[in-house]
Formats: structure tokens, sequence, C-alpha cells
């Protein structure tokens, strides 16, 4: 892992576990006790919009399972977030179901079965052929749930009601914090083993080179379809957490601009890496806020300040086109160049470059 | 009554072939689903408006006005960011004209604001309906619409066929690496190509803004027939002029037999069936398609 530095590993289970470094160890807990104690200082917007990133890391975590690591391209994102919070909805209004996990699971097991279809065109097709007809699923998933909400006829969209634990009742922002954290929390970490397991590693073998995985022995058919499946579940669990957390499901919200937010989320912070996408999906959730609080913070003349969605906009997608052109691998990789920086120090070369 | 669903179909069509000859011009040049190519529509026909309703009266002038300043607008885009992206995963770039889209999206928001803007209006002229034998009613701007569609497109296909830069920008998409060993300025060629499709899709955006109305929203459309391209094979006009008629009447069909919200469905049901069946489309390359 690290470059340059004498990092000395004395045992195999030191140099298979995720904290190999006391140091690591160090951080992560200072890390821990900032994210835990956070509600306590932030005030009821600031953790509103810590909610809104812990739903986005899973979804992006989903999204780079499939597209950083499996190396499918799919563009379905906002098709799997609509079923499952549609899945949701249909659970709470036809069914009368309220407690949350029985829910949550319900949409992550139609996620799973939807995941089996959008993955069936990747056995026939690649690359850009496979991105369009994901398109197509969304644009035909999409149509499924706009027409159930005209049957409906309050074409506004459903009410969800507040997640329940038998008794205990989720209501206000911090409550939701900590729920919210640790279900992000455990998804990250079981993306972190699942990528170091041996479908993590198949998956790669399958992006970097499909042919030659297959040489290897790694049936194609199989993995591929598995990263189809875990996927869409983890989408569709994050769309129906993402349904009870807005209190509320229209179909006008899964818009392809919500794929496109996901998408940017994996590219932004660094595609195949699992601290990319956490850390893609805190700055594009909150991208638009800080837009918002520079405009205000400065004096500004009175015509932008009436557009400012059009600022967040434009930023948005300025951030983007930037990010593509200075550096293409990502976030991650600035903070990589940051790290082996102080590894090094006082030294500046990198003699040879492991990761 | 049939005879009027046929001209429906021609005039949506002829919508469909212009938009889907933007994105074939492009991905033949640089590989790139152009996901800005609504956009790019959308601008054309702003600037169109902004002409009209800055004096310009001339209606001819305006148009050609309108459609060189979206060409200069793609050929930069082009030159700004898609060049220096030379060598990274296509996947790469076609995020980044994603990217371009929320850009130019946002920007005609900023300017032009949301509201519905009608340019035929602030040119003061009218839309009349024309009456063609059959009894089949079209609108003035419609039957524009087709005139253009097949003169563009039949002068894109001579001019790529038998002028030299025509011939330059062929080879220059065939084979990069040995066009520019011969000589050929590639990055000139591909800029063309860039503003020659904002020319097709600035077309029909000015068409669609002056038929129906003019919003940032319109830009949508050009998502929509993004399914026409795919279905007649991303590097061919005439397949996708063929796509173009298939898709239009597979849409009409539907909306008048079936479920008026199927329309925006029905073309990606002929992208799926394509993909399953055919997935090179109807006339493109079959060997450099990526197959598992």
């Amino acid at each position: 892992m690290a470059a340059g530095s004498g990092y000395l590993y004395t045992s195999y289970t030191r140099a298979l576990a995720v904290l190999d470094t006391t140091f690591k160890k160090q951080c992560l807990s200072a890390l821990a006790t900032a994210v835990i104690l956070f509600p306590l200082v932030g005030s009821n917007y600031q953790v509103h919009l810590v909610n809104l990133s812990f739903i986005a890391v899973i979804g992006a975590l989903s999204q780079n399972l499939l597209i950083g690591y499996a190396g499918q391209v799919s563009l379905g994102f906002a098709g799997l977030f609509a079923a499952g919070g549609f899945t949701a909805a249909l659970m709470v209004k036809e069914l009368g179901f309220s407690a949350f996990l029985p829910v949550l699971a319900a949409a992550s097991a139609v996620g799973v079965l939807l995941g089996v279809l959008i993955g069936l065109p990747a056995l026939r097709v690649k690359g850009l052929y496979l991105a369009i007809s994901t398109l197509a699923l969304h644009a035909v998933i999409i149509y499924g749930v706009s027409e159930y909400q005209h049957r409906l006829g309050g074409s506004a969209g459903i009410v969800m009601p507040k997640p329940s634990f038998g008794p205990i009742v989720i209501n206000s922002d911090r409550e939701w914090y900590y729920l919210l954290g640790a279900l992000a929390t455990l998804v990250t970490l079981a993306c972190i083993n699942l990528t170091r397991s041996r479908v993590g590693r198949a998956w790669q073998a399958i992006r970097d080179r499909d042919i030659v995985a297959a040489a290897c022995g790694i049936p194609l058919l199989r993995y591929k379809s598995l990263a189809f499946v875990v996927s869409s579940g983890l989408a569709a669990m994050a769309g129906a957490v993402d349904a009870y957390h807005a209190g509320f499901v229209s179909a006008e919200k899964y818009s392809f601009l919500l794929t496109v937010q996901y998408l940017a989320m994996v590219v932004v912070g660094g595609l195949g890496s699992i601290l990319g996408s956490v850390l893609g999906a805190f700055v594009i959730t909150l991208l638009p806020f800080i837009i918002d609080f520079i405009v205000h913070a400065f004096p500004t003349p009175e015509r932008l300040l009436i557009s400012v969605l059009q600022l967040q906009r434009i930023a948005f997608g300025v951030v983007i086109v930037c990010m593509f052109l200075l550096e293409p691998r990502g976030l991650v990789a600035l903070w990589e160049r940051v790290k082996t920086f102080f590894q090094l120090w006082p030294f500046k070369f990198v003699v040879a470059r492991v990761r | 009554m049939d005879a009027q669903l046929a001209a429906q179909v021609v005039v949506l069509a002829s919508f469909y072939s212009l938009v889907g000859t933007g994105y074939v011009l492009v991905y033949r040049a640089s590989r790139v689903l152009n996901f800005a190519n609504g956009e790019l529509m959308m601008l054309a026909a702003y600037f169109f408006f902004s002409l009209a309703v800055l004096g310009q009266r001339l209606l001819p002038l305006t148009v050609l006005m309108a459609l060189v300043l979206a060409a200069v607008l793609a050929a930069v885009i082009y030159l700004a960011t898609v060049r220096p992206m030379t060598g990274y995963p296509v996947f790469s770039v076609v995020l980044m004209t994603v990217g371009l889209a929320i850009v130019l999206r946002g920007i005609a928001e900023l300017v032009w604001r949301a509201q519905a803007r009608y340019p035929l209006e602030a040119l003061h002229l009218p839309n009349r309906p024309l009456t063609l034998p059959a009894g089949v009613t079209i609108t003035a701007v419609e039957a524009a619409e087709v005139g253009a569609a097949i003169a563009f497109i039949g002068g894109i296909l001579a001019f790529l066929r038998l002028a030299g830069i025509g011939v330059q920008m062929r080879a220059a998409a065939d084979h990069p690496v040995l066009a520019s060993q011969r000589g050929i300025n590639i990055h000139l060629a591909f800029a063309l190509s860039w503003g020659l499709a904002a020319v097709a899709a600035g077309i029909a955006g000015l068409a669609f803004a002056a038929n129906v109305r003019l919003e940032p929203n319109i830009a949508e459309q050009g998502l929509r027939a993004l399914a026409v391209p795919l279905a007649g094979g991303l590097t061919s006009i005439p397949g996708t002029v063929i796509a173009a008629l298939i898709v239009a009447a597979s849409e009409n069909l539907a909306v008048r037999y079936a479920d008026p919200l199927l329309a925006g469905v029905v073309p990606y049901f002929v992208i799926l069936a394509f993909i399953v069946l055919r997935p090179w489309g109807l006339l493109g390359e079959k060997e450099e398609l990526e197959r598992v």
C-alpha cells in the first residue's frame, strides 16, 4: 500500500487487515467520534444535509460496484432508485406494512429482480450499447411508475409514513442521522469487504480485460449478473430509504438528471474506489448548498440572487467537466498525491510507485 | 385521416432525422455520443429568438446567423473540451458531454429564463396552416422543416462524398492516425463535424421552437431522439433517416391506438428491440460493435 516508506508487516493477518497501521486506526477512531458527536454540535439544517449525503453514499457505492469495479456501464440508476421508492410506497399504501426493515428488504428484493433483468443485455452487448439498453430500461420503469401514479388519480405523489422499528419511531433529523449513518457505514463496510473478496477480484478482472478473465476461469455470465444484482439491490434499497426520508414519492423526481448526479459522484470521487464514492457522494450532494452559501455570503447582483438554482446547475456541470479535464481519476487521486507527499517527506520523488 | 397520420409521421421523422444526423456526425468524428446535442439544438433556437428580438427582420438571414452561431459554439466546445480528452476512455468523454449539457442548459435558463417564448411572434410572422391534397393539413413551419431536412441531409451526403474537405472529414473519421499522416488537419475536420452537427440539430430546434414553443426544456426532445441514430446504426446517415421513419411511425401509432403516455417510451422500445435483434443498427458498421 504505502509507497516509499518502510512499512513492515510481520504477519499475513496484519497485511490483510483493512486498518493495517496504527495511524489509520487512530484517524478512523477520531473520524468515528466526530461523526457520532456531530449532531450535538451541528444545527438541524447541517444534520439534514449530512443525512442527504448518507443516502447518496449508499447510491453512489451501488453505482461504483457496477461501473467502477465490474466495469459495466449503466445509465439505469434513476429507474432502480424509483423502483425502490415505489416498492416502499406500494408496501405501505396497498399492503399496509409500516415496519421499516421488511419494506427495505422488499425494495431490495425488487431491485435484485430488476438487476437480473437489466443484466440480461450485458450478456450480449457491452460498452455504449449496454449503457443505452440500461437507459431504455430506465425509461420503461419510469413509464410504469408514472402510469401507476396516474391511475391513483392524485398525480402529486404518495405520502410516506415515518419509519418505525416496533414501538420506536424515527422522527427528528437527529434520529434520522444515527439511522442513516449506521446504514451507510454498514453498506460501506460490506462494499469494502466485497471488493476485497473473491467476487470483487473477479469483477475487477472482468473490468480490466473480460477475455483474459474468462481464460483465467472466471465465469463471466455469473459474475456480470451478480454485479448487476448486487448493485441494483443496493440502489433500490437506497431508493426506499430516500422515499422514507423525503416522506414522499413522486415519479417526476426520478429523472435522468438523478442518474447523472450519481454517476458524477462516482466519477468525481474516483472510479473503482470506495473512499472515492464516499467523498464524491458528500461533495456532489453538498455542492448546491455550498454554492448557495457562497452566493449569499458575498455581495452579489440582484439578478444572480434570484437565479441561484441556475447557478447551482451551472456550477455542478462545470465541476463535472473540470474534473474530467483536470483529474480524470477523481478526488481520490488528489488524496493519494497528498498522502504520498507526506509519506515521502522530506523526500520529493517516488522511486517505485506502488499504487 | 390516414393521409394525415402519414403526414404527421413524415414531419416527426424529419425532426428526428435532423437531430439524429447531429448525433451521427459527432459520433463519426469523435466516437462520442454527444449528450449535449439536445442543448445545442435548444441554443440554436434561442440564438434565433434573440436575433429576432434584437431587431433582425429578414427571416432567411436570421436563420442563417442563428445556425452559424450554433456551429461556432459547437466547434469551440469541441476544441476546448473534447479535444483535450483525446485518449481518455470513451465513457469519460461521454459523461463529460453530460456535464456540458448541464452547463449549457443552466446558462440558457440564466440568460433567457425558463418561461416559454414564441420566436415567430417576435418576428411578427404567422404560422399558417397549409392544406395539401387528400385533405392533409400541416403548418407552414412543418412544411419548411420537411423541406429543410431533405435539403440539408441530401446536401451533407453530397458534401461528404464530393467536396474535398468532406472526403477529408470521412477519412479523419475512418482512421484518424492515417488521415493525419496524409496531412489532413484532423482537428479541423472534427471541429467542422461538430459545427455541422450543431447546424443539423439547430434546424430541428428552430422548427420546433417556431412551431410549438421555445423553452430550455426542449433539449429533452433531443435526448428522446437519441433512439433514432442508435436504431439506425450510429455511423450511417441514411440508416438514421430510415430509423427516424420507423420510430416516428411507431410513436404516432402508439399514441393513436394505445396510450398517450407511451409517446416517451416507444423510442426506447425500438432501441431494445434493435439491441436484441440487430445491435449494430440498420446500416451500421458491423465489425466495430462491442459484443460479448
